[in-house]
């Protein structure tokens, strides 16, 4: 008989000579088992941790923005200091124009780019465009307020709303873009393959099958872009500056003139020692709170609807 | 060449108008329009780049004037008086580093822990553990109730970046300010020798802008950490629990190696965000020229300072606070290339398994 063998016969005999079965078992005396319990619950805390300022957030702006909260506060104008009563019904059309202004240059504009990137996905080109979108999504909202003042304020000699509107733009850009090539790449391949070999020409293609299939998700990265857009007041600050007067005049909108936008009110009323605009901040602020995760939750509805189908 | 007809279409033409067949090849209109579409999507794809690089030329350019006045001393130092036109931004840089840094701490240590709960399961569990003992577990409607809890949480904490960061600083200024200042003050008054604790918190400060901060890049950490989390090869865990190990073991010493660079590069992208961030910490930070390593004292960032000084910036000021956004665009995008190229690197890796 071989070394091996005579190793092999042993082990048949009782293979589990070598285990220490108590050590095996879920005890919490061993210092494994107990801390691996521990480590478990540590960063079960520590998530329930982090999710406690967003809850103390709309626990605040419910109590002390809900106080104000009335139908008057849509329809006036922001109150002079020292002045009672007042809303910011200005503030919330600047917010409305403004971003509508950037979702009228952004859309089209990204859900082409994104058209673009899901057809040609390996080019050259095609990774050059996409990395300048992921690095445009981390691009400072301040920076952008920077841009606009160059490009536009400048230029057109004064603060405006479209300059503040050009500015949302640079920020809801990327968005766009990355959320339309995913939700067009994901548009199964025989529905497309269908329509090439019915004879469509891309265009065709595109616009028949592809961009029908991949709405829902498209329009969710439009929502998810709104809802962001609506709540930066970087950009703002010294492109749209703050009115308080309405954007419209004798009737007509003039977009060349500055804004208010709910946001940069929050700001420029929480810095003021007058307890009237201090609340209207508060309230304000739930205004746009309850606008933003509204806009967001909608547009994440589109795309688990298209998940579960 | 989009207008010759070949004889074999020609032949195809011919034989679909004889046996009155529906389709019939692509009209002129169609041909052109074709190419018009691709051409127009080229075109907008070519300008997201062009963009990118209009953004850092428009900057660029118009910091040159102050760029020649002030050259690289800008960058060292630590006056900023413009009734003497003179500019320097140290303080600002070190302040933007320092807040950015150390809320990269604490919102990375709570961001990895929230994607290492998300994507371990660890919810899911715990209530499939409830509805055991409650005899549910099997119950078409309670059975589906562990992924719901889990999809929940994941959606609420994504819904804390979607908190405009104006709110933040509305919170962080009658909120947080007052609630930690007894604490700060306490440590000041007990521990004024150690050189974080060296100034009082009369107000805004280093720390309620950090703490602030923190929440706010969390979920950008929580988000990009738990993807790559749960991109890890599931044979992986099992071959680590099938050696003994305990869930920990496995977590600690299998699981967290191998997702290692996803997770450091969504740390990097949540300090390019911090580095940019503005509203919170304008309204926070207190905005003083001050270089300090108090974590009490009021300090001032890149952000805040082009946000507070634009509005009313005079034409030769103008310059000089380009200049400083150039200096902000320049680290963060550096910041932010560095993040995308390591995450691409990450994702390409995570393929090749």
């Amino acid at each position: 008989m071989s070394e091996i063998d005579k190793l092999e016969v042993e082990a048949e005999r009782d293979p589990f000579k070598d285990v220490d079965f108590a050590e095996l078992e879920t005890s919490l005396y061993r210092p494994r088992t107990f801390l691996s319990i521990l480590f478990s619950w540590i960063v079960a805390l520590m998530t329930f941790m982090a999710l406690v300022p967003l809850f103390a957030v709309l626990w605040k702006l419910i109590l002390r923005g809900g106080k104000r909260l009335s139908l008057t506060l849509f329809t006036q104008l922001p109150p002079a200091p020292l002045e009672h009563g007042g809303g910011f019904g200005n503030a919330i059309v600047g917010t409305v124009v403004m971003v509508g202004i950037a979702a009228l240059i952004t859309i089209p504009f990204g859900v082409l780019t994104g058209v673009y990137l899901a057809q040609s996905k390996e080019g050259r080109l095609a990774s050059a465009v996409r990395f300048s979108a992921k690095i445009l999504t981390g691009f400072p909202s301040i920076l952008a307020g920077v841009f606009a003042y160059g490009a536009v304020v400048l230029i057109t000699g004064g603060f405006s709303a479209l300059a503040g509107g050009i500015a949302l733009a640079i920020l809801m850009l990327p968005t766009i873009i990355l959320t339309s090539e995913n939700a067009i790449a994901m548009v199964p391949a025989k529905m497309k393959e269908a329509a090439i070999g019915m004879g469509a020409t891309t265009t065709q293609t595109t616009l028949m099958v592809l961009l029908p299939t991949a709405m829902p998700g498209i329009l969710t990265g439009i929502m998810l872009a709104v809802a962001r857009a609506a709540g930066e007041t970087a950009p703002l600050l010294f492109t749209a500056l703050f009115s308080n007067y309405w954007l419209m005049s004798h009737g007509r909108v003039n977009i060349m003139q500055p804004t208010a936008s709910l946001a940069v009110l929050i700001y420029n009323f929480s810095a003021m020692p007058f307890p009237n605009q201090v609340e209207l901040a508060w309230a304000a602020a739930l205004v746009l709170v309850l606008l933003v995760l509204v806009t967001n939750l909608i547009g994440k509805s589109f795309s688990s609807e298209q998940l579960e189908r | 060449m989009a207008s010759a007809v070949t004889p074999n279409e020609l032949q195809d033409q011919r034989e679909g108008q004889a046996s009155g067949q529906i389709w019939q090849p692509p009209s002129g209109f169609q041909r052109w329009g074709d190419v018009a579409f691709r051409r127009l999507c080229f075109a907008f794809a070519v300008l997201t780049i062009g963009l990118l690089v209009w953004l850092v030329v428009e900057i660029g350019s118009k910091a040159i004037p102050a760029f020649r006045e002030f050259g690289f001393s800008f960058l060292t130092g630590t006056t900023w008086n413009p009734n003497l036109h003179q500019y320097s931004i140290l303080p600002e840089i070190w302040g933007t580093l320092y807040t950015s840094l150390l809320a990269l701490g604490i919102g990375s240590a709570f961001g990895v822990a929230a994607a290492l709960f998300l994507s371990e399961g660890f919810l899911g569990e715990m209530v499939f553990d409830i509805l055991k003992r409650l005899g549910l577990h099997l119950h078409p409607f309670w059975e589906k109730l562990p992924q719901r809890m889990e999809g929940l949480l994941k959606n609420t904490i994504e819904l804390l970046a979607a908190v405009p960061s104006v709110v933040y600083g509305l919170w962080g200024l009658f909120v947080v300010i007052p609630m930690i200042r007894p604490l700060c003050n306490w440590l000041h008054d007990r521990m004024a020798w150690v050189p974080f604790f060296s100034t009082d918190l009369s107000g805004p400060g280093v720390l309620p802008a950090v703490l602030v901060l923190s929440i706010m890049i969390l979920p950008t950490i929580t988000a990009i950490s738990r993807d790559a989390l749960v991109s890890v090869p599931p044979k992986l865990r099992m071959a680590a629990y099938g050696l003994g190990a305990t869930r920990w073991e496995t977590i600690l010493g299998v699981i967290l190696p191998t997702a290692s660079r996803g997770i450091f590069g969504g740390i990097i992208l949540a300090f390019g965000r911090a580095l940019g961030e503005t509203m919170a910490l304008a309204m926070l930070i207190g905005n003083a020229n001050r270089l300090s390593l108090s974590l009490f004292s009021p300090a001032n960032t890149l952000a805040a300072l082009l946000a507070n000084s634009f509005p009313e910036a005079g034409r030769r000021e103008i310059p000089v606070l380009m200049y400083a956004a150039l200096v902000l665009l320049g680290i963060t995008l550096a910041v932010n290339i560095i993040g995308a190229i390591i995450l691409e690197r990450a994702a390409a890796q995570a393929e090749a398994k």
